[in-house]
Parts: C-alpha cells; sequence; structure tokens
C-alpha cells in the first residue's frame, strides 16, 4: 500500500510544478531568494556528515594502522576482506542484528500493551504515563550503570535482592542468586535496552491510537463488533503504520547503540555489537584502514533498514501534505 | 495511589462511553501496576543514591535504612576532590550551544521548506532524513584525523559541530511540521505591506512556532546531552561530558554504588526536567512530526 503512493505522488508534485512554470519571466531570482534560507543548514550538513563519510570510504581502502605508521599505502579490497573473515567481526554482525531486533520486538510489544492500556480513561491516567516515560528520559550512560550495578549485581543487585527476599518470606535462606551479567549477557543488555526503548513505541503508538476515527468505531460497537473484532480488524489496520514508523524509527537508533554495549560488557562475552567493533578496532587497535571498512559495512547495513524506514515516513508524510 | 480501584471519574468529560466504562477499573488497575513496575528502577535508583553506602549493598534490599545526602556530597567531590562542574559545564556548553546553532540553520530552513517551499522541497526533507540514518560511527575515523590535525581534539566546540550535525535533520522536520501550522494569510498580508524575510520570520513566524521551537530545542538539548561515543573518542581531560565523566565514576574497590546512582541522578536531571517540559510535543518530535 505504501508503494504505489510513493511511486506516484513524486510525479504529480513535478507535474505541478511543470504548470506553475509557465511564467518564467521573473523566475531565477525568485527561486534563489526562496532556496537562500534553506543553503547554510544544507551546506553545513553536507560538510560535516557527508564529507568525512567519503574520508572513511578512501581509508578503507589503505593500509593504515596508527601502530605502524611507515607501512601506510593502498591495500585494495584487503581490508574488506579481513573483516568479512574475521570470526569476530561476523559475530558482532550477528549480534548487531539478534539485539536490534530483539529491542525492538519487544519495546513494541510492551509499547503496544501500554499505549492500549493509556488509550482509556481512569484516575491518575496522566501521572503513570509521567512514569511511563521516565525510562527515556534517563541519561543513557546513567541507565547502563542502574542496570549493572544497582540491579543485575551478583551479591548486592535489586533482583537478586529481591529473589532473597522473597523466598525468606518462605522461611528459607537459600534462595537462587544468578549472575545476570555473565551468565545471559546479551539478554541483560537487551532487557535493559527494552527498558528504554519502551516509552518511545508507546508514545508513537498511543498517538497513533488517538488519531484513529472513533464514529467508525462507535458504529461497528452498534453493529454488535465485540472488543477482539474492534481490534482485529479496526484498530490494527490503523495501527499498522505507526507500528512500522515506530519499528523502524527504533531499529535506527538501537542499530547505533554504543552507550549500553560499552557500559554493560565492554563488547564481552559476545555482546559486542557493530558500532562497539569499529570503536575498538578503531580506539584500541588504531587499524585506521580496518575500522573504516567496518564503518563502511555498518553504514551498507543501516542503508538496508533506511531504506524502509524512509519508504514509511514518506507514506505518512504525504498522506500529512496532500 | 489509593485510587486505583475506583472507576473512571465521572466529571470529567470521557472519551469513551459506552460497554467500557465498568470495566475501566480492572484496566485502570493493570495500567497503574505497569507504570509502577517500569518505574521501579528508577526509583530504585533515586532511593539508593539516599542511602548510605553499606545501606545500598545489602542482600535482601534494605528499604528502610535511613537516608542520607553522603552519595550526592560524594558527587560533588567531598572525598575524592574532582570536582562535577568541569564535565557538567561542557555538557552544557556543548549542549546549549549546539542547540542555539541548531535553531538558527533549522528555522529559516523550514520555513523555505514549508512556508515558501522551494522546488522538490520533499527531496530535500528527505535528503536531510537520510543523513540522520547514516550511523555516526561511520565517519569518526575522519573525524578524528582531521580534528588531531587541526588541533581541535579535547576541545568542546568540535562536539558542538558535530552535536549540531546529529541534530539538525531531526530540528528541521520537526520545525517543518510546526511551520506549516503558521496561517498562510497573515504571511500573505505581511508580505504585501513590505516585510522584509527577516521581520517576517522573528514578528509572525517565531510567536506562532515558538511551542515548536521550544519542543525542537528541548529534544536538540536532550539528544546532545545524552551523547557518549563522539565525547569519548574526542575530548579528553580538558573538554570530557557529563556521560564520559559519570562512566569514571565506577570504581575497582570499596563500595560505590550510591555514589553511581546520585551522579546519575544528578546528570539525568536536565533531561529529566527538558523532557517533562516537552512531554506533548515529544513524539511530534520523536517520529520527525510523522506523528502529531
Amino acid at each position: 500500500m505504501t508503494v504505489p503512493l510513493t511511486a506516484k505522488r513524486p510525479r504529480l508534485l513535478r507535474q505541478g510544478v511543470r504548470e506553475s512554470s509557465t511564467r518564467p519571466a521573473n523566475r531565477p531570482r525568485g527561486a534563489w531568494a526562496r532556496r537562500a534560507p534553506l543553503l547554510p543548514a544544507l551546506v553545513f550538513l553536507i560538510v560535516v556528515t557527508q564529507l568525512p563519510f567519503l574520508g572513511t570510504l578512501g581509508i578503507s581502502f589503505m593500509r593504515w594502522n596508527a601502530l605502524d605508521p611507515d607501512n601506510r599505502g593502498f591495500g585494495g579490497l584487503a581490508n574488506y576482506r579481513t573483516a568479512l573473515t574475521d570470526p569476530t567481526l561476523r559475530s558482532s554482525i550477528t549480534t548487531t542484528v539478534i539485539l536490534t531486533a530483539s529491542v525492538v520486538l519487544v519495546s513494541l510489544l510492551f509499547g503496544l500493551g501500554l499505549a492500549l492500556l493509556l488509550d482509556r480513561q481512569f484516575r491518575g491516567r496522566g501521572i503513570v504515563r509521567t512514569m511511563l516515560i521516565t525510562p527515556f528520559l534517563v541519561v543513557p550512560v546513567a541507565s547502563a550503570l542502574l542496570w549493572k550495578h544497582a540491579l543485575y549485581n551478583a551479591s548486592y543487585g535489586l533482583i537478586n535482592g529481591t529473589l532473597t527476599w522473597i523466598w525468606s518470606l518462605f522461611g528459607s535462606s537459600d534462595a537462587p542468586q544468578f549472575d545476570w551479567l555473565s551468565t545471559n549477557p546479551l539478554i541483560a543488555v537487551e532487557a535493559s535496552l527494552a527498558w528504554q526503548w519502551t516509552p518511545f513505541m508507546m508514545l508513537i503508538l498511543l498517538a497513533g491510537l488517538q488519531s484513529r476515527p472513533l464514529d467508525i468505531v462507535e458504529a461497528a460497537r452498534v453493529d454488535g463488533a465485540g472488543t477482539w473484532q474492534v481490534f482485529r480488524y479496526l484498530t490494527f489496520p490503523h495501527l499498522r503504520r505507526y507500528l512500522e514508523l515506530a519499528s523502524l524509527l527504533g531499529s535506527i537508533y538501537v542499530v547505533q547503540n554504543f552507550d549500553a554495549v560499552f557500559t554493560l560488557t565492554s563488547g564481552g562475552l559476545g555482546t559486542a555489537n557493530l558500532p562497539y567493533s569499529v570503536y575498538q578496532t578503531f580506539y584500541q587497535a588504531h587499524d585506521y584502514g580496518l575500522a573504516s571498512a567496518q564503518g563502511v559495512i555498518v553504514v551498507a547495513c543501516s542503508i538496508l533498514i533506511a531504506t524502509f524506514a524512509l519508504r514509511t515516513v514518506s507514506s505518512l508524510f504525504r498522506e500529512e501534505t496532500s | 495511589m489509593t485510587s486505583t480501584s475506583t472507576t473512571a471519574p465521572a466529571g470529567r468529560p470521557s472519551r469513551r462511553t459506552g460497554p467500557f466504562r465498568h470495566r475501566g477499573s480492572i484496566w485502570g488497575l493493570l495500567a497503574w501496576v505497569c507504570g509502577l513496575l517500569f518505574f521501579l528502577p528508577f526509583g530504585w535508583m533515586l532511593l539508593t543514591s539516599l542511602h548510605s553506602e553499606p545501606a545500598a549493598a545489602t542482600n535482601p534490599p534494605n528499604i528502610g535504612a535511613g537516608l542520607t545526602l553522603q552519595g550526592f556530597r560524594e558527587f560533588f567531590g567531598e572525598s575524592t576532590g574532582v570536582s562535577p562542574w568541569p564535565p557538567l559545564i561542557n555538557s552544557l556548553t556543548a549542549s546549549i550551544a549546539s542547540t542555539v546553532l541548531v535553531l538558527v540553520l533549522a528555522v529559516p530552513a523550514a520555513y523555505a521548506l514549508s512556508i515558501k517551499p522551494v522546488r522538490k522541497w520533499t527531496d530535500v526533507m528527505f535528503f536531510f532524513l537520510s543523513t540522520k540514518m547514516l550511523p555516526t560511527v561511520a565517519g569518526l575515523l575522519p573525524v578524528y584525523l582531521i580534528a588531531q590535525h587541526a588541533g581541535m581534539l579535547d576541545n568542546i566546540w568540535l562536539l558542538v559541530i558535530l552535536y549540531t550535525s546529529m541534530n539538525l535533520p531531526i530540528a528541521v522536520w520537526m520545525m517543518r511540521s510546526f511551520l506549516a501550522e503558521v496561517p498562510k494569510e497573515i504571511l500573505e498580508a505581511a508580505s504585501i505591506d513590505g516585510a522584509g524575510l527577516l521581520t517576517i520570520l522573528l514578528r509572525i513566524v517565531a510567536p506562532v512556532a515558538a511551542p515548536g521551537i521550544a519542543a525542537t530545542a528541548l529534544i536538540s538539548f536532550i539528544f546532545s546531552w545524552n551523547e557518549l561515543l563522539f565525547a569519548r573518542v574526542l575530548t579528553g581531560v580538558v573538554a570530557g561530558t557529563a556521560p564520559v565523566f559519570l562512566t569514571g565514576f565506577v570504581t575497582s574497590q570499596g563500595l560505590f554504588l550510591a555514589k553511581v546512582c546520585a551522579a546519575a541522578v544528578c546528570v539525568s536531571l536536565p533531561v529529566l526536567i527538558a523532557g517533562f517540559a516537552a512531554q506533548d510535543k515529544l513524539v511530534q518530535g520523536l517520529s520527525l512530526g510523522a506523528v502529531k
């Protein structure tokens, strides 16, 4: 449904422009006066984001290790070969996919549930909404430290502490105690990220729910549709694009995550994702060529997600502007 | 919290009436339970930050332990003598300066994309967005090398430039959706009266778009304040920001939990304030203006 919209719309726009350009007299001057306010932002962004990436692309074909400065030169595809055959990097690609997919899916499901709950009237709704947003407003590093030391810690973390407390209620003193971060490192990282991203999903889905045409829902109710039927045939189709939008925007942020991996596990125990691997190759191994090749691979992966994301955003966007 | 079991208030105009009313109490209760569960880790951080170090490191948790401000005093360097102010001021400088720069660049750009749209303005919008999807890590190395050559490493203004580029696309998208709400008639009337671009921006667009500009500023502030990767790689002792400072707070010896929690609370405070202030516009900003 999104494809024809995005494919057709620009052509229509362009036609409109062509029709209006029948009076070319004061065209160029007017056009530049219109463009002028746009240029500073555009130039700034191209210089600061696009040029460095070209640099990365260039360096990725070079033999360049800062610890061995004499041996610098053109290396062809050697860095890509190393990057793609290196088992650590391959596992970090897998980790990135698993981490991103699971965090986005879990927080999307929680976010949907919470949005459905918050879409109703109940006393203290504003307070509950504020409490639910809080995780998103904790500085990511602070949140990672909180999970690592105050919750997961094996000897005094809240999770093990709660287990001890529950067991002691039943008069037992040997409650199970786990070292959460070393037994399930990836799940531990995912849980802390899902906690942070659920509010984000919830906010977008709640906005989606509240933009739903209520008269149709009422009409369906009058016609005898049950709660599940209303959700399945009215709410869910309406929410579909919001679900897509939330998951794609979430993916863009989560795929780039560095803070949680860096703080919780320092990339150990199979939790190193691509951004962390690039950081490590560059910052610790000082292999500039290899780090750049890894960076280019990260970009290639992101473009894949970004293409879908842009398509979704543009379908919502064109609907709004048309 | 005692009100959890009551039904929807009768006084307020209820958006939904009918067969759902009487079930409101169960769902309301569930919403409260979920809200409290999600708030629990943060609440625990708050409580722990007010405990003494020995009380913070007990198993089972010592909820009723006496409250103390010792953790916060430690954060402000009571025993180590390391003041948190330089990193906090660095973070403030980077966040505020980049936010101002973002607004200076984004407001005119959004004007050119919504009020007097240039040709192919949608293409320009999507170019802006696509730069946001380029992972920051991809440009890190060249930025580092250029900064090294220019002597800009460990300089807070380098972070200002990078944070501006990081937030500019989001700000342009947000501002465009806010500026699209400015009534066209007023703008036409003003330009007929001979008002220039600057006058129009300052006297007509700014007042109408003020809440939107404020929300954009707050979101840009939050993202800059939170950033860790650039700050960690490109700064050192002089220009280190608050998140970098926070990572250095964990010590290998002795108890540190209360201290770390106090520090985490202090560093998160500006974001919490900005976020709650922008709560209503948060969705619109985070979804790049696609959702209202």
